[in-house]
C-alpha cells in the first residue's frame, strides 16, 4: 500500500479510536465543568482527603514494591543456590491472581476471621480476633504483595541485559563492589526501575479492589467516585473522575520524564554477568530455606482460596481450621444454571472484548506499525489513542463510558447503552486496547520490511503475504497481547462494578454478592476457577 | 630484560575446556606483548586472569615483583580496554575518563579535570569531555576507552582485541597510532588478537597460544622463520604441509612432517611434477595453486609471469621446516 492509500484507512481508524477512548473522557470533562459540582468538590474536606490518600498510597506502594522486588531480583539474577530456577518462577505467582481474587484471598488469610488471625487467637486463647485487616495498612499490604512482581520482573530483565564488561571495566578502574553498584549498575538499570515505578504507581492509583474491601472509612479516589455515583451525585462523581484522571496524567508525565531513553540498547553488547554460586554451605542452606519460606508465603493466598472453596456453607464457625471439607460448592456452581451464568458471562465478554481489541490492534499495526522510511501518516495519533486507556484508572473510563452512553443523541454519536449488556464488554474492550496494542505494535516493529518485499517478489499477493509471512511471525506477540487482555478482562472488577447489569454480571460481581451473603465457600470456588483460568491462559500465551 | 609481568605455571579450566594449561610467560618492563591464537585458544582468559576477573586453578601471577593473586580487580591497577570498549552509556566522555580518578578519596576535582584533559589530548580527542559516548564513531570510542584505561596511570595496559570492532579501512591507521601511543607512554602492554598481521605489527614479541597451551614466544621473525611447532608454522603465515611420501620427496625423514612456505618453493627444471590449477595475482607476485601428480596440493609464490593455468611444472623447495609427526 502506498502512503496515499493508507491515509484514508488511517484517518478512519483514528476517528474510531478517538470515539472509543477520547470522546467519553471529553464528555465527562464537559459535564463536570457545568454546574456547581466543582465548587462542591473544592469545598469538601473529604474529597481532598481521598485525593491525597490516593496519591500517598500510590507512592508508598511504589516504595514498598521496590523494597521487596529489587533485592529479590538481584538475589535471583546474580547469585546461584539450590532451587533458584523453580523459586524464580514461583515468585511471579501473584501475577496470576486477579486483583479482586487476591484481595479476597487476603481477607480469608489475614482478615479478622482469616486463618492467621484464628490461629493466633487460638494459640493465645484470646476472646476476639487479635486484629482487623483494615485501613491504609491493609491496602498497602495487598499492594506490596501484588505489585512487587513488576519491580522483580523489570529489574531482572534490566540486569539480564547488563553487559558484564561494564562492571569489569568499573572494577579495573578501581571501583569496589558497592561503588560499582552505585556508580554503574543502578544508573544502567534506571530505565527498568523507572518503568516498574511508573507501572506500580499507575496500578496503585487505579486500584479499586483493595480499598473497596479493606478501606473501611479510609477512602481513596477510586472508591470515592463509586460511592458518590451510588449516592446519585453524578456531577460530583464526574468532577472526582476528572481530578483522578489529572493526577494519573501528572504522575505519568513526571515519571516518564525520569525514565530517560533506553540507553542500554545503544551500546549494550557482550554477555550478562555470570551468576555467582553462594560459596559457604551455611549461606547456601540459608538462602534455600529463606527462598522456600518466601515461596510458601507467596503461595499462601492461593492455597487459602483453595481450602476455603472446600468449606460447605455454615460448617465453619469458631474453629481454627474448617472441620468439614467437600466439593459441594463446586457441584452447586456447575449444577445450578443461575450460578454458572456469571462464569459464562465473564468468558464471553472477555473473549469478545479481547477479539475486538486484537482486531483493532492488527489493523493499527498493518497501517502504522511497520518500519518504513519517511513519515507514516496517522501513526502518532493511533499509537497515542491505543495507549491512552492505560494512562487512566479503570474507574475513570467506567464512569466516562457510563456518562457518554446514558443519552440518546445519535447526531453526537451517543446512544443509550446503560442498562444493556453491551456496555460492559465495550468498557472491557477499551481497557484491553493498550495491552493488545502495545504487544502487537511491538511485534510489527520487529518485522523486517524486506520480508514483505521478499514475499511479493516470490509472487505472493498482499493478503497471501499477510497470512503466510506476517501472521506467523506475529504469533508470539499476538498470543502475549491476547492472553494478557483476556486475563485482565476475565478478572475485571473495576469496570464491572460501574457498568454491569444483572444479565451480564461477571464472576467478580458474583464473588462480591456471595461474600455479602456470607457464602465464603462459593466465593472462594469462583476465585479458584478464575485463578486457574488465568494461569492456564497466561501459560498458553507465553508458549513459544 | 627484567620481567615486570610474570605468569608462573598458571592453569585455568572452565567445566571441561582448558583455557590455560600451565602457562609460564614473562613480559619485560615497557614491552608490548601480543597474545595470538585462534578463538578458544585461551588468550582472552590470560588477560582476564591477570586483571583479576577470573581466578586461576593453579599457578601465580606477578606484577612488579609482587604476587597479585589475593588482590581484587579494583586493586591490581591493570588498565583494560574491552573488546566492545564497555564505555558507560550513562556518562559522557569526560565522566567516563574520570571514572577511575574519582570515587572515595582519590583526587581533587581540579586535578581530575586536568588529568582528563591531558589523556584526551594524548589520544587526540582534545575538548571531547562533554560529548556523549553514543555519538562517537567506532574509532573515537576506542580512543576514549584507551584514555579511560590510561587515566589512573595503571601499571599494565591490557587490550582485548582492540581493533576488531573497527572497519578494515580504519584498522591499519589506528594500529599505527596505537603503537606510537603505547611507546610514547612507555607502559607494559599485553594485547589479544587473532590476526597475525596485527600481532606482528604491534607486538615487540608475540606469544602464540593453542587450546590453552603456550606454543612459542618470540619476535615475529622468530615465529616465521623458526616456528617451534607445527601449529605455529601453520598458524603464522601461509604454509604447505606435506606428510608421508610427499614429505620424503622434499627431503623429510621417515615419520616427519615437512612444512614449506610458498615463497620457499619455486618452478624449476627438476623437482615434484604437477599442473597449475589456479593463479592469483597479488601485484608484485602471483600465488600459484599446483596439483601434484601424486595427489598433493601446494601453493607457490613466484613472479607474475612464471607460469600459466594448465602449465605442466616442476616444483622444488629452497628451504624446508621439519617437524616430528604430531602425537595424537
Amino acid at each position: 500500500m502506498s502512503a496515499g492509500n493508507r491515509r484514508l484507512p488511517g484517518a478512519l481508524l483514528t476517528l474510531l479510536l478517538a470515539w472509543l477512548v477520547l470522546y467519553p473522557i471529553l464528555v465527562v470533562v464537559a459535564e463536570a465543568a457545568r454546574g456547581d459540582a466543582i465548587a462542591a468538590f473544592l469545598s469538601r474536606g473529604g474529597e481532598w482527603h481521598a485525593l491525597w490518600a490516593s496519591l500517598w498510597i500510590s507512592l508508598a506502594s511504589v516504595a514498598l514494591a521496590a523494597a521487596v522486588g529489587v533485592p529479590l531480583a538481584f538475589l535471583f539474577e546474580w547469585l546461584d543456590f539450590p532451587g533458584r530456577k523453580t523459586l524464580g518462577s514461583v515468585i511471579a505467582l501473584p501475577a496470576v491472581l486477579p486483583p479482586f481474587v487476591g484481595v479476597i484471598a487476603f481477607l480469608f488469610l489475614y482478615g479478622e476471621s482469616g486463618f492467621v488471625a484464628r490461629a493466633v487467637q487460638h494459640v493465645l486463647g484470646l476472646e476476639r480476633a487479635p486484629w482487623r485487616l483494615q485501613g491504609a495498612g491493609a491496602i498497602l499490604l495487598v499492594h506490596a504483595y501484588s505489585m512487587y512482581v513488576y519491580f522483580y520482573l523489570f529489574t531482572r530483565a534490566g540486569l539480564a541485559k547488563l553487559d558484564a564488561s561494564m562492571l569489569e571495566a568499573a572494577q579495573a578502574l578501581g571501583a569496589g563492589r558497592w561503588e560499582t553498584l552505585r556508580r554503574v549498575t543502578l544508573p544502567l538499570i534506571r530505565p527498568a526501575l523507572a518503568g516498574a515505578a511508573l507501572l506500580v504507581f499507575m496500578t496503585a492509583l487505579g486500584s479499586f479492589s483493595a480499598p473497596y474491601v479493606f478501606g473501611g472509612g479510609f477512602r481513596v479516589m477510586t472508591t470515592q467516585i463509586v460511592a458518590t455515583k451510588l449516592n446519585g451525585e453524578l456531577p460530583l462523581a464526574m468532577v472526582e473522575t476528572v481530578a483522578l484522571a489529572s493526577v494519573a496524567l501528572g504522575g505519568l508525565l513526571i515519571l516518564r520524564h525520569t525514565e530517560g531513553d533506553d540507553i542500554l540498547v545503544a551500546l549494550g553488547k557482550g554477555t550478562a554477568p555470570r551468576r555467582r554460586p553462594i560459596q559457604s554451605r551455611g549461606g547456601r542452606a540459608l538462602a534455600t530455606a529463606a527462598g522456600w519460606l518466601l515461596a510458601l508465603l507467596l503461595l499462601l493466598p492461593h492455597l487459602t482460596l483453595g481450602l476455603v472453596s472446600l468449606v460447605p456453607y455454615g460448617t465453619w464457625t469458631t474453629e481454627a481450621m474448617p472441620p468439614v471439607l467437600s466439593v459441594v460448592n463446586y457441584q452447586r456452581l456447575f449444577g445450578e444454571p443461575e450460578r454458572l451464568r456469571p462464569l459464562v458471562n465473564s468468558l464471553w465478554m472477555a473473549a469478545a472484548s479481547t477479539a475486538a481489541a486484537v482486531a483493532l490492534a492488527l489493523v493499527a499495526g498493518t497501517l502504522v506499525g511497520r518500519r518504513r522510511p519517511g513519515r507514516i501518516p496517522w501513526r502518532g495519533p493511533i499509537e497515542g489513542l491505543l495507549a491512552l486507556p492505560w494512562a487512566l484508572p479503570g474507574t475513570v473510563f467506567a464512569v466516562a463510558l457510563a456518562t457518554t452512553f446514558s443519552a440518546q443523541r445519535p447526531w453526537a454519536l451517543r446512544w443509550v447503552l446503560v442498562g444493556t449488556v453491551a456496555l460492559l464488554p465495550l468498557g472491557l474492550l477499551v481497557r484491553n486496547l493498550p495491552l493488545t496494542g502495545r504487544a502487537i505494535l511491538a511485534g510489527f516493529r520487529q518485522l523486517d520490511p524486506a520480508l514483505d518485499e521478499a514475499a511479493a517478489s516470490l509472487g505472493a499477493g498482499r493478503w497471501a503475504a499477510f497470512r503466510r509471512v506476517t501472521l506467523p511471525l506475529l504469533r508470539p506477540a499476538l498470543a502475549a497481547g491476547a492472553s494478557l487482555a483476556f486475563v485482565a478482562a476475565l478478572g475485571d472488577f473495576v469496570t464491572a462494578i460501574v457498568l454491569y447489569t444483572y444479565d451480564n454480571r461477571p464472576i467478580s460481581i458474583e464473588i462480591m454478592s456471595s461474600l455479602r451473603l456470607s457464602e465464603l465457600g462459593v466465593a472462594a470456588a469462583f476465585g479458584v476457577i478464575l485463578m486457574g483460568l488465568s494461569a492456564l491462559v497466561l501459560a498458553l500465551g507465553a508458549r513459544r | 630484560m627484567t620481567p615486570f609481568v610474570v605468569f608462573d605455571a598458571v592453569s585455568k579450566r572452565f567445566d571441561r575446556a582448558i583455557a590455560a594449561d600451565t602457562v609460564t610467560l614473562a613480559v619485560g618492563r615497557g614491552e608490548v606483548l601480543a597474545l595470538l591464537g585462534p578463538s578458544g585458544s585461551g588468550k582472552t582468559t590470560l588477560l582476564r586472569l591477570l586483571a583479576g576477573f577470573e581466578q586461576p586453578d593453579a599457578g601465580r601471577m606477578i606484577i612488579d615483583g609482587a604476587d597479585v593473586g589475593g588482590l581484587s580487580p579494583a586493586r591490581r591497577r591493570c588498565g583494560m580496554v574491552f573488546q566492545h570498549y564497555a564505555l558507560f552509556p550513562h556518562l559522557d566522555v569526560g565522566e567516563n575518563v574520570a571514572f577511575g580518578l574519582t570515587g572515595h578519596g582519590k583526587r581533587e576535582p581540579g586535578n581530575v579535570n586536568r588529568k582528563v584533559a591531558e589523556v584526551l589530548a594524548l589520544v587526540d580527542l582534545p575538548g571531547f569531555e562533554r560529548r556523549k559516548v553514543q555519538e562517537l564513531s567506532g574509532g573515537q570510542q576506542q580512543r576514549v576507552a584507551l584514555a579511560r584505561a590510561l587515566a589512573p596511570e595503571p601499571r599494565v595496559l591490557l587490550l582485548d582485541e582492540p581493533l576488531s570492532n573497527l572497519d578494515p579501512a580504519l584498522r591499519e591507521r589506528t594500529r599505527r597510532e596505537l603503537r606510537q601511543l603505547i611507546k610514547r607512554v612507555g607502559i607494559t602492554t599485553l594485547f589479544v588478537t587473532h590476526e597475525q598481521e596485527e600481532a606482528f605489527d604491534l607486538g615487540d614479541r608475540v606469544a602464540v597460544l593453542a587450546t590453552g597451551r603456550l606454543d612459542q614466544v618470540g619476535t615475529p621473525d622468530d615465529l616465521y622463520e623458526r616456528p617451534a611447532s607445527l601449529f605455529v608454522a601453520t598458524f603464522v603465515g601461509r604454509a604447505n604441509v606435506f606428510r608421508g611420501a610427499a614429505a620424503q620427496a622434499f627431503g623429510g625423514a621417515d615419520g616427519q612432517i615437512v612444512v614449506v612456505r610458498p615463497e620457499a618453493l619455486r618452478f624449476s627444471e627438476i623437482g615434484i611434477p604437477g599442473v597449475v590449477k589456479e593463479r592469483r595475482y597479488t601485484g608484485a607476485a602471483a600465488l600459484y595453486l599446483v596439483d601434484g601428480d601424486r595427489g598433493e596440493r601446494f601453493e607457490v609464490l613466484a613472479a607474475p609471469g612464471a607460469a600459466r593455468v594448465g602449465d605442466r611444472v616442476f616444483v622444488e623447495a629452497t628451504r624446508v621446516l621439519t617437524f616430528a609427526e604430531e602425537r595424537q
